[in-house]
C-alpha cells in the first residue's frame, strides 16, 4: 500500500507538471473533436492524431495520447445519444437508450451520465492498474521466448473469440497482418525481406500507414457510400444537464456493475471496451424488475455501458503495461507509439522506466478527470460541430491525415502507402473482414518472431519446448480450449447473439 | 453447385493469394531458410505464408457450403476520387508547396461526395490552406513548403 501510494505520488509529479498536463488536455480536446464526427471511432481517432504525438518527449506524447483515447471515446458515446450514430462498436449500446433519452428531451442527463459514470469507472480502474501492475510485472519477469510466444498466440487467439464475425477470417486477418508486419530489414540477419529494392521498405510498412488507411480512409470512403439523410440533432433539447435525483438513484447502482464488470473483461485479451458495453448492458436488462424500460431510454442502458467501456479502457493497459502485449487494436496503436519512442512495452518498462510508466498510470486519472471538465460545459459547441454536414467534414479531416502521414518521413511514399491501405481496408469492409485483428498481427509480427527463433535455439530446434513448459503449456492450452469452444455449434450461436441487440 | 457465399470466395481468392505470394517470394528471392534452430530470415514468413494461403483456401472452399448475400456494390466514386486526392497531395506537397497540394486534396476528394458544390469546396479548401498553413508551418514549425519551389 505504501510502496502504491508512493508511486502514485510519483506519477502525479510527472502528469502535474504544466507541460504534460496541457498536452493531456490537448489530447482530450482533440480525441474528443475527431471522436464526436459521426462514423469515425477511437481507432480511426488515435491512427489519424499519432503523427502529431510523435515530436514530443516519451512521457508527454504517451500522455496525449491516452487523453486522444479517452477523448474519442466520450465523443463516440456524445454521438451515438445525440444522433444515433455510434462512433465505434463500443457506443452502439449507448446509443439504445441514450438516443431514446435524447428525444425525450434528456439529452442534457444522458451525457453527464455518460460522463460522469465514465469518471468515477475510470477513477475506479486507475487505481485496479496501479495496485495489479507491480505483481503482475515480476510474474512477466518469469516468462522465457517459449512463454511469450504462448503467450501472443493466446492473445491473438483470444481477440478473435471475442470480437464478432467469421473466426476463420479473423485468423486469416491475424496471419496477414503477421506478415505485414514482416516486411522489412530482418532483425537477426540484417537482409530486407519483402522490399524489392525500394529503400523505404526496407524499414519496415510504417504502422500509422496501415493504420490510417484500414481504419481512417476506407471508414470515409465507407460513409461517403451512404446518401447523406437528415440528422436529427437535438440541439435546442440540450437544456438542463444535470441528472435529477431518481435519475442518481437508478444510475449508481448500473455505474457500479459497469466499473467492476468492465474492469474485469478490459484485463482479457481481445476483450476492452466493446465487450464490456455490451456485456454491461445484457447484465443491466437481465438483472432489472422491468426489463421492457430498456431501449426506451432508460437511464440504467446509458450509465452501465458508459461505466463499462471506460474502465475496460482503462484496465486494457495492464497487458500491455506489464506485459507488452496490446489486447486490442487501440492497445496495439499505443505499442507502435511506444516503439517509435524507442521504448519495448514489456515489464521492464516499469523498472527502468518508472517516471514514464507511473506518470501515464496518473495521467489517465487526470485525463478522465479533464473530460468531465471539458466536455460538460463545452458541449454545445460539439453539438454545433455535429450539424456541420459531411461533405465539408471529410475533406477537412484528410487534410489532416494528409499532413500527418506525410510529416512521418517528409516524403510522399508514405501517403501512397497509406492510400493502398485505405484500399484495402475498403475491401475488407466489403469482403466483411473485421480488420482489428490486422493491426494486432501487425504490430506483434516481429515480436512473435524473435521469440519463436530464441525459444527454438534454446531448445535446439525442438518444437515440443512449447508444451513441456508448464506455463506455455497452459497458456497454449486455453487458446486451444478457446478454439474448439467457439467451434461447438451452441455457443458459436450465443456468440453471435451476444453481439447482436436490439 | 453454385457459390452461395460471394464474401468468402473473394476473402479465400484475396487471402490464398496474398499467403501464397509471400511464400513464393520468400523462395523465388531465396531468403535463407536455415533450420528449426536456427532460422534464417525466410523461415517465419515462408510458414506463415503456407498457412495463411491454406487458411484462404478453406475460406474459397467454405462458399460452397455456407450462405451469405452477394458483396455489396463499390462505391467506385469516392474510392477513386479520395485515394486519388490523397495521392496527388503526397506528390505535390513539396514540388507546389502546402497551399495549393491542400486545394487540390480538397477539391479532388469533395469532388467524390454525393453532392459537389464549387463555391462551397473552393471556400472551403481556402479556409484549410490557411488555417493549415498557420498550424503546421508556422505553430508546428513542420517542414513544409508553402508555395510553389520553382516561384521562391
Amino acid at each position: 500500500m505504501e510502496q502504491l501510494l508512493a508511486n502514485l505520488q510519483l506519477g502525479f509529479g510527472v502528469a502535474l507538471t504544466l507541460n504534460n498536463l496541457w498536452y493531456c488536455l490537448i489530447g482530450c480536446f482533440l480525441g474528443t473533436l475527431i471522436g464526436v464526427l459521426p462514423g469515425i471511432g477511437p481507432v480511426a481517432t488515435i491512427a489519424m492524431l499519432l503523427p502529431a504525438t510523435f515530436a514530443l518527449p516519451p512521457e508527454s506524447s504517451l500522455i496525449m495520447l491516452a487523453g486522444i483515447y479517452y477523448g474519442a471515446q466520450y465523443g463516440g458515446s456524445t454521438t451515438a445519444i445525440l444522433i444515433n450514430i455510434p462512433g465505434e462498436s463500443s457506443s452502439v449500446v449507448t446509443a439504445l437508450d441514450g438516443y431514446q433519452m435524447a428525444r425525450q428531451g434528456r439529452a442534457g442527463p444522458a451525457l453527464a451520465t455518460a460522463a460522469l459514470g465514465s469518471f468515477f469507472a475510470g477513477t475506479v480502474s486507475t487505481f485496479l492498474l496501479a495496485a495489479a501492475a507491480p505483481p503482475l510485472a515480476q510474474l512477466a519477469f518469469k516468462f522465457g521466448p517459449a512463454e511469450y510466444f504462448s503467450l501472443m498466440t493466446l492473445g491473438l487467439i483470444a481477440a478473435v473469440v471475442l470480437a464478432h464475425g467469421s473466426v476463420i477470417k479473423a485468423i486469416a486477418m491475424i496471419l496477414l497482418g503477421l506478415l505485414l508486419g514482416l516486411v522489412g530489414t530482418d532483425v537477426n540477419s540484417g537482409m530486407a525481406r519483402f522490399s524489392f529494392g525500394i529503400p523505404e521498405l526496407s524499414d519496415g510498412i510504417g504502422f500509422v500507414a496501415v493504420a490510417m488507411g484500414v481504419f481512417g480512409l476506407a471508414e470515409i470512403i465507407k460513409n461517403l457510400e451512404q446518401v447523406e439523410g437528415e440528422r436529427e440533432v437535438f440541439l435546442n433539447k440540450v437544456t438542463h444537464l444535470w441528472p435529477t435525483k431518481q435519475d442518481f438513484k437508478d444510475a449508481t447502482p448500473a455505474v457500479l456493475r459497469g466499473t467492476a464488470l468492465g474492469s474485469l473483461l478490459g484485463i482479457l485479451p481481445g476483450g476492452g471496451a466493446v465487450l464490456a458495453s455490451f456485456a454491461a448492458y445484457t447484465l443491466e436488462k437481465k438483472i432489472a424488475k422491468d426489463p421492457s424500460r430498456f431501449g426506451k431510454g432508460d437511464i440504467r442502458g446509458v450509465a452501465a455501458p458508459e461505466s463499462a467501456n471506460n474502465a475496460a479502457a482503462q484496465t486494457s493497459f495492464i497487458p500491455l503495461l506489464t506485459l507488452g502485449i496490446p489486447p486490442n487494436p487501440v492497445m496495439a496503436l499505443m505499442v507502435g507509439a511506444m516503439i517509435i519512442q524507442g521504448i519495448q512495452p514489456g515489464p521492464q518498462v516499469m523498472a527502468e522506466r518508472p517516471q514514464l510508466f507511473w506518470g501515464m498510470i496518473a495521467s489517465m486519472w487526470v485525463g478522465n478527470l479533464m473530460l468531465v471538465i471539458l466536455n460538460l460545459p463545452l458541449i454545445g459547441m460539439w453539438i454545433k460541430l455535429l450539424t456541420v454536414p459531411y461533405r465539408l467534414l471529410y475533406p477537412a479531416i484528410l487534410v489532416f491525415c494528409a499532413i500527418g502521414v506525410y510529416s512521418l518521413s517528409n516524403s510522399p511514399f508514405d501517403v501512397v502507402i497509406t492510400a493502398g491501405f485505405g484500399f484495402l481496408g475498403y475491401l475488407f469492409v466489403k469482403l466483411e473482414c473485421e480488420p482489428a485483428p490486422l493491426l494486432l498481427g501487425f504490430i506483434l509480427g516481429p515480436m512473435m518472431e524473435e521469440n519463436l527463433r530464441r525459444a527454438m535455439l534454446l531448445s535446439r530446434g525442438d518444437a515440443s519446448t512449447f508444451v513441456t513448459r508448464p506455463l506455455s503449456a497452459f497458456l497454449l492450452a486455453v487458446a486451444a480450449i478457446l478454439l474448439i469452444v467457439i467451434a461447438l455449434p451452441a455457443i458459436r450461436k450465443k456468440r453471435e447473439e451476444a453481439f447482436v441487440e436490439d | 453447385m453454385n457459390i452461395r457465399n460471394p464474401k468468402d470466395f473473394w476473402s479465400g481468392v484475396l487471402f490464398a493469394s496474398i499467403g501464397f505470394a509471400f511464400a513464393i517470394i520468400v523462395k523465388v528471392y531465396d531468403y535463407p531458410m536455415g533450420t528449426a534452430s536456427r532460422m534464417g530470415a525466410g523461415y517465419f514468413p515462408f510458414l506463415l505464408g503456407n498457412i495463411l494461403g491454406v487458411m484462404g483456401l478453406v475460406i474459397l472452399a467454405k462458399a460452397w457450403v455456407s450462405d451469405g448475400g452477394p458483396v455489396s456494390k463499390f462505391a467506385w466514386r469516392p474510392l477513386i476520387w479520395v485515394l486519388s486526392a490523397f495521392v496527388i497531395f503526397g506528390l505535390t506537397a513539396k514540388w507546389l508547396g502546402l497551399v495549393i497540394a491542400i486545394v487540390l486534396l480538397v477539391m479532388i476528394s469533395s469532388y467524390g461526395g454525393h453532392e459537389f458544390r464549387w463555391k462551397e469546396a473552393l471556400i472551403s479548401s481556402a479556409i484549410l490552406a490557411v488555417g493549415s498553413v498557420a498550424v503546421f508551418v508556422y505553430g508546428l514549425k513542420l517542414p513544409f513548403p508553402i508555395w510553389p519551389e520553382f516561384l521562391g
